[in-house]
């Protein structure tokens, strides 16, 4: 059987699934791509594992690989979220004048 | 910080990021949605900073600095028309990162602790390793056939589904060796190493136009394995944040298959098997009849006749990067009084929403970027259509040729427009490798040359007629 905590893991991970199914249908086609860049900055949440892994003073291996993750997941975030802002700030109305 | 502390800072985050996704459903509210989720990351990784866990800050700054500054250096660089690959190098090192951190807390434990991993941990470390090592080199692959380091042709060899098969099993072996005992960490280098070939073995097959699902496919992965690394660690921020994309991904995914009218299995092994029946193709592939060419001066007549015009955008626009060019075209109708939309398939271009982008970026106003649900009713009444780098997803085969490998595939109805421009290079057939029967058309007018020069040429006439 699976312990508690799993469970309680599992509950959250399907309702966070049923609730990124109803607000990514809500987003139009226009905005897919900056939709998937944006969407890639927040995986890149796994940053907050590879801090702890970085600097919990394990063994060098487990230092080393939380060092690497570090930067691909800063990476992901800073730059997921910058690119996105980009792109979002070119999609503009027409003017009514 | 305590932990209590630290988890209620997870689930701000978690919160903010839902909030963030939910303003892009409109490209008004959508910058500051972004912004919103940038600060739920930011309070998640401060919140664990603080964490007594967290001792040395040298290795965090080191790993941090080096990819902070290749991230702002790539998302200010990165052109608009490379951003397929852009997203491809985000999804692999996503993946890679949770496969990394799910590892490290593996060795952190085994090694450092001498702690076995119990309950679902050794399960999810699994998952997380063979689902992010994957996403990592089947990324790498999509990037190369992106950038055309390598062919965008689907690369098949004899007996490449055992092979497949093999390393399938393979990898099914160590991951139940490993879930049963944890502690083997050769078990663990041996399962990344064959993951990370597997993710090559599963992108080279597919072609270059199958693109916009491989992506979205990938995204999905990134996030199921920022979900299993939070099963790793039971950690719920890494959970919720992996399905948010994990769920993206998916519907992305089946946008993109259903655009195209296959299934998700013919696009990822589609082409094992298509190899014998690669000559065949020619054979319906003659041409229906004879070509009108043009000259840009000859459009120039209809196009200044008329009151409005459609524009069809696909990959070829991009590589052409005649985005900027057919902003200009478009201004010099709209003076002229013609009324200009643009018409845009979902699986245009080489990622979902590409062209919106690249419009976007030459400052069309996204009113005039029309859903191809939308605006395929406009075509019977619209006197142009102006056919430009687009070819597969205009093919009326579509919906009249039962046998054409396209059949059944939505596309926009421009042969129903009253006159019909093609821009295009030569003859030669899309991706598809099937003849488009909108060419051989009575009321279609090929302009052949590079989608740049005919569409600046255009547009000069225009402006003298």
């Amino acid at each position: 059987m699976l312990e508690v905590e799993a469970v309680a893991a599992l509950t959250i991970l399907i309702l966070a699934f049923f609730v990124g199914f109803e607000v990514i249908s809500k987003v139009p086609p226009l905005l897919h791509t900056p939709l998937m860049s944006g969407s890639n900055a927040i995986s890149g949440i796994s940053i907050v594992g590879a801090i702890l892994a970085a600097g919990s003073e394990h063994g060098l291996v487990a230092t080393l690989l939380g060092v690497v993750a570090t930067a691909f997941a800063m990476f992901n975030v800073v730059g997921g979220f910058l690119v996105t802002d980009r792109m979002l700030g070119m999609f503009k109305q027409k003017d009514r004048k | 910080m305590t932990n209590t502390l630290v988890q209620l800072a997870y689930l701000a985050a978690a919160v903010l990021f839902i909030l963030g996704l939910r303003m892009l459903s409109s490209p008004r509210s959508a910058p500051r949605g972004n912004q919103i989720a940038a600060v739920g990351m930011a309070i998640a990784v401060v919140a664990t900073l603080l964490e007594s866990e967290v001792v040395d800050y040298r290795w965090i700054a080191l790993g941090a600095v080096l990819g902070a500054g290749a991230g702002v250096v790539a998302a200010m660089r990165i052109a608009m028309t490379a951003m397929p690959q852009m997203v491809a190098l985000l999804n692999g090192l996503g993946g890679a990162a949770s496969a990394l951190v799910a590892g490290a807390d593996l060795i952190a434990n085994v090694v450092d602790r001498g702690v076995t991993p119990t309950g679902i941990v050794p399960t999810a470390i699994v998952l997380s390793v063979l689902i992010g090592s994957i996403t990592l080199t089947g990324s790498l692959i999509a990037f190369a056939k992106l950038q055309e380091v390598m062919t965008t042709a689907p690369i098949t060899y004899p007996g490449q589904q055992i092979v497949n098969a093999l390393i399938g099993i393979g990898v099914v072996t160590l991951g139940v060796m490993i879930a049963l005992d944890p502690t083997q960490l050769a078990l663990f280098w041996a399962l990344m190493a064959i993951s990370l070939l597997l993710g090559v073995l599963l992108v080279i097959p597919i072609g270059g136009a199958d693109m916009p699902v491989v992506i979205s496919l990938l995204n999905s992965y990134s996030g199921l394995a920022a979900c299993a690394t939070g099963f790793v660690l039971d950690n719920s921020a890494l959970v919720v944040s992996g399905a948010l994309v994990g769920a993206s991904g998916i519907i992305l995914t089946k946008i993109m298959c259903d655009a195209m009218n296959r299934s998700l299995t013919n696009v990822l092994f589609g082409a094992f098997g298509a190899a014998p029946e690669a000559g065949s193709a020619g054979a319906d592939g003659q041409p229906q009849g004879n070509v009108k060419a043009y000259t840009p001066e000859d459009a120039a007549v209809i196009f200044s006749n008329a009151r409005s015009v459609i524009i069809v955008p696909g990959y070829g626009m991009a590589v052409a990067q005649a985005q900027h060019a057919v902003r200009e075209l478009m201004d010099t109708l709209v003076e002229k009084g013609v009324e200009v939309n643009f018409a845009i398939h979902p699986v245009a271009g080489r990622m979902p929403g590409h062209m919106n982008v690249l419009l976007a970026e030459a400052d069309v106003p996204y009113d005039n970027l029309v859903e191809m649900d939308d605006i395929n009713p406009q075509f019977p009444e619209t006197d142009v259509a102006l056919v430009l780098g687009a070819n597969d997803v205009v093919n009326p085969s579509a919906r009249t040729e039962k046998g054409s490998p396209i059949y059944g595939m939505p596309i926009l109805d421009v042969d129903r427009a009253q006159h019909v421009f093609v821009i295009k290079r030569s003859m030669n057939p899309g991706f598809a490798g099937i003849q488009n029967p909108l060419f051989f058309n009575e009321n279609t007018m090929m302009i052949f040359g590079d989608a740049k020069k005919v569409v600046i040429a255009i547009g000069e006439a225009v402006r003298k007629y």
